[in-house]
């Protein structure tokens, strides 16, 4: 059988592909049909030649052997420092295999590579920063996954999320009607304790246009409401897009370019077409990379940069605080031992590691804050990025992986955790629930809210 | 047969190692693609060269980079191993002295006993590299043939340069030895691994071009490596 009906070299377009390939539970059937997936060697082989340019053939080639990136892998170390772990390694034993063959490699060798690019490598770049020839493997699994991806061999779940990117535009399905209804759901429960807060939809020329996580409206909408609690106090003249409100990218996670390619567009668009000075995002790592990062690319925005400014959560909140938009209350500040996770995906990634703790200089007593070791961008993975956290098959791999943030924060000796990315977020909840280290964590939307010093007239008129 | 390897053959050898060289830099140059990239590498020149000159010095300096900061033992073997490879035979006397006489130019030469200390220096380094292969399950995983044979290649102008320096056996035999052993060195630099003598310096350029304009510079926080 050289493809399934399920597993096979075409991304899923349609609803019923969707939902077909959602009712297989766990993915049994889809593994199954993976096993008689054929590979076509030309097509990879073509894909590669027309791919792979100087950057990673010049990597392969003066990759000097030598070792000094394996404890910079955060998976080697977990991993009990197997060899099988070493950066350098897990990429020559795949992609270099791929590409020294030809792409003439068997379907047992390209599921071999699978296992190795979802459940050996979150693409937290860390390698790079260690590797005194500047090789990055972290870009080079994504260019891996890239090409299994074009052949079908990708895990279930991510399958599906990317399906899920391309049909509905969003990481699950939450349609335009759907995302415009939570927004007035969420703006009407709101406004009963903030009076006049709205959540102001398709608002052309705002100073800020606002999008998130499909996560949010499916499964939190209170983040949403939280949001807007925190532009109605800051004052700013915000909207969310009804069209292009979704910034995360399971494609990116899946190596689905053409699909990252499409979803970032409908982002752009909305700037385009509602004209706002600004943008930013929700608190979530990869959302950001996706499309303030990355996305100009895929878009082929030849200055590498999206349509308007577009900054991160911590920027726009570290901002707010600093230009006192955003009061908080000396007394409400927190009082407890507490350390920051440093997501790969703005700090590493885009250098943003003093925001944050500008804000923690506002919201934390003095002497409380504790760094955990390493930090900033020498900071360790979460234990679930890239796509790690949401695959079933190597979820035993995952919480393997999740030690290494444990003993970090137990290190600090902190039981709060301030994690202003989704994915690490969601990582520090199933470490806890794994390993019941016994403590709290949190974004930073609630905290603040619950330091706000507001403004007497903004309160509801029965408390004042 | 000296006077062949040192004038026809030696010229031939300089041609083709640094006139191969100097392809490799312009074919990385033309092989960088900013769509496959994803690094904005002419919009952001500036950010760009203070990307690439930061992470160069970084790793240049053997306190720069976080990476050797954590790691001084095989830091001082690196760096011992690399400063006396390089600067040995450019300023080593004797060559110096051919320098004189084919070109009618110098360079400052090294006192002997530096030159001495250096080689043996280098030499010493290069087998505790070796070793290092050997002993480390992650480094022997990823060693092959073919890293050894890089390694023989770059030390055996060193060895036998020290042979005949020491007149140890048949001078002219070690010397012959080293001319020949100097010039496949010089003849595998553009087409083996050694082309990291400046695809090094290319590759750290584009991934601190990368930090540079995308992933930070531009954001004003430089990356400490
Ligand atoms: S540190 Fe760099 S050069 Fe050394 S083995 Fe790892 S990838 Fe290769
Ligand atoms: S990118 Fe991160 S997870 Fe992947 S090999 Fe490098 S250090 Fe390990
Ligand atoms: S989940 Fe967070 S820490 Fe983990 S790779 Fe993504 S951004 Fe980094």
């Amino acid at each position: 059988m050289p493809e399934g009906i399920l597993c096979n070299k075409t991304p899923i377009k349609t609803d019923e592909q969707l939902k077909l390939t959602l009712s297989d539970s766990r993915g049994t059937k889809y593994y199954a049909e993976m096993l008689e997936l054929e590979v076509d060697s030309d097509a990879l082989w073509a894909l590669i030649q027309k791919t792979m340019k100087s950057r990673t053939k010049t990597w392969f080639e003066i990759c000097a052997h030598c070792g000094l990136c394996a404890n910079s892998c955060f998976l080697y170390q977990v991993n009990g420092r197997i060899p099988q772990q070493v950066p350098s390694y897990k990429i020559q034993s795949t992609l270099g295999e791929i590409v020294k063959k030809k792409g003439k490699v068997t379907n047992e060798f390209m599921r071999h590579c699978m296992d190795v690019a979802w459940s050996q490598c979150t693409c937290c770049n860390r390698c790079g920063m260690y590797c005194p020839h500047g090789i990055d493997m972290g870009v080079m699994f994504g260019y891996l996954r890239g090409l299994l991806y074009s052949q079908g061999f990708v895990p279930w779940e991510l399958k599906i999320g990317s399906g899920m990117h391309r049909v509905y535009r969003a990481q699950m399905d939450v349609t335009t009607e759907d995302w415009v209804e939570t927004c007035e759901w969420m703006a009407e429960e709101t406004e009963e304790e903030w009076p006049g807060l709205e959540i102001p939809v398709d608002k052309q020329n705002a100073d800020i246009m606002y999008t998130c996580n499909a996560r949010e409206p499916k499964h939190y909408p209170e983040d949403v409401a939280e949001a807007a609690i925190l532009f109605h106090v800051a004052g700013e003249n915000w909207t969310v897009p009804s069209e292009g409100w979704e910034q995360t990218s399971l494609s990116m996670f899946a190596g689905d370019w053409e699909c990252c390619k499409d979803n970032v567009q409908n982002v752009y668009d909305a700037i385009e077409r509602l004209n706002p000075k600004r943008a930013t995002g929700t608190e979530c790592g990869h959302a950001h990379r996706a499309t303030v990062i990355e996305g100009p690319y895929w878009t082929g925005r030849p200055d590498g940069l999206p349509p308007v400014p577009y900054i991160h959560y911590v920027e726009w909140l570290a901002e707010a605080l600093r230009t006192g938009k955003l009061k908080i209350d000396p007394a409400k500040r927190i009082k407890e031992p507490v350390t920051l996770q440093d997501s790969c995906n703005y700090v590493r990634n885009q250098g943003l590691k003093d925001v944050t703790r500008e804000i923690i200089s506002y919201i934390v007593e003095p002497g409380y804050f504790v760094e955990m070791s390493p930090t900033k961008e020498h900071n360790y993975c979460c234990g679930g990025g890239g796509g790690f956290n949401g695959i079933g098959m190597y979820r035993e791999q995952r919480n393997v992986a999740l030690r290494t943030k444990m003993n970090q924060i137990i290190d600090t000796g902190c039981k709060l955790v301030i994690a202003p990315c989704h994915n690490c977020w969601d990582a520090i909840r199933d470490l806890e629930e794994e390993y019941e280290i016994g403590i709290r964590w949190s974004f930073l939307k609630p905290l603040i809210i619950g330091m706000l010093d507001v403004p007497e007239h903004m309160l509801p008129k029965d408390e004042e | 047969m000296y006077d062949f390897l040192t004038g026809p053959m030696l010229w031939l050898t300089f041609a083709v190692s640094f006139g191969g060289l100097l392809v490799r830099i312009v074919l990385y140059i033309k092989g960088l693609d900013q769509q496959l990239d994803r690094v904005a590498y002419r919009a952001h020149m500036g950010y760009g060269l203070k990307g690439a000159f930061n992470s160069i010095i970084s790793f240049l300096n053997p306190v720069g980079a976080r990476l050797w900061r954590i790691r001084p033992g095989f830091t001082l073997m690196f760096f011992v191993f690399h400063i006396g490879i390089v600067v040995t035979p450019i300023f080593l006397i004797a060559h110096n002295v051919m320098l004189q006489e084919n070109l009618g130019i110098s360079l400052p030469a090294l006192p002997t006993c530096v030159a001495d200390i250096l080689t043996w220096a280098a030499v010493v380094a290069g087998l505790l590299l070796t070793l290092r292969r050997v002993a480390f399950p992650e480094v022997r995983i990823l060693t092959t043939g073919y890293d050894y044979l890089m390694m023989v290649i770059t030390l055996a102008p060193f060895v036998t340069g020290l042979l005949a320096r020491y007149g140890i056996g048949d001078y002219q035999f070690w010397l012959t030895a080293h001319i020949i052993t100097g010039e496949i060195w010089l003849l595998s630099l553009p087409f083996t691994k050694l082309s990291h003598v400046v695809l090094f310096f290319m590759s750290r350029a584009q991934l601190g071009m990368d930090y540079g304009i995308k992933r930070g510079g531009m954001k004003g926080s430089s990356l400490s490596w």
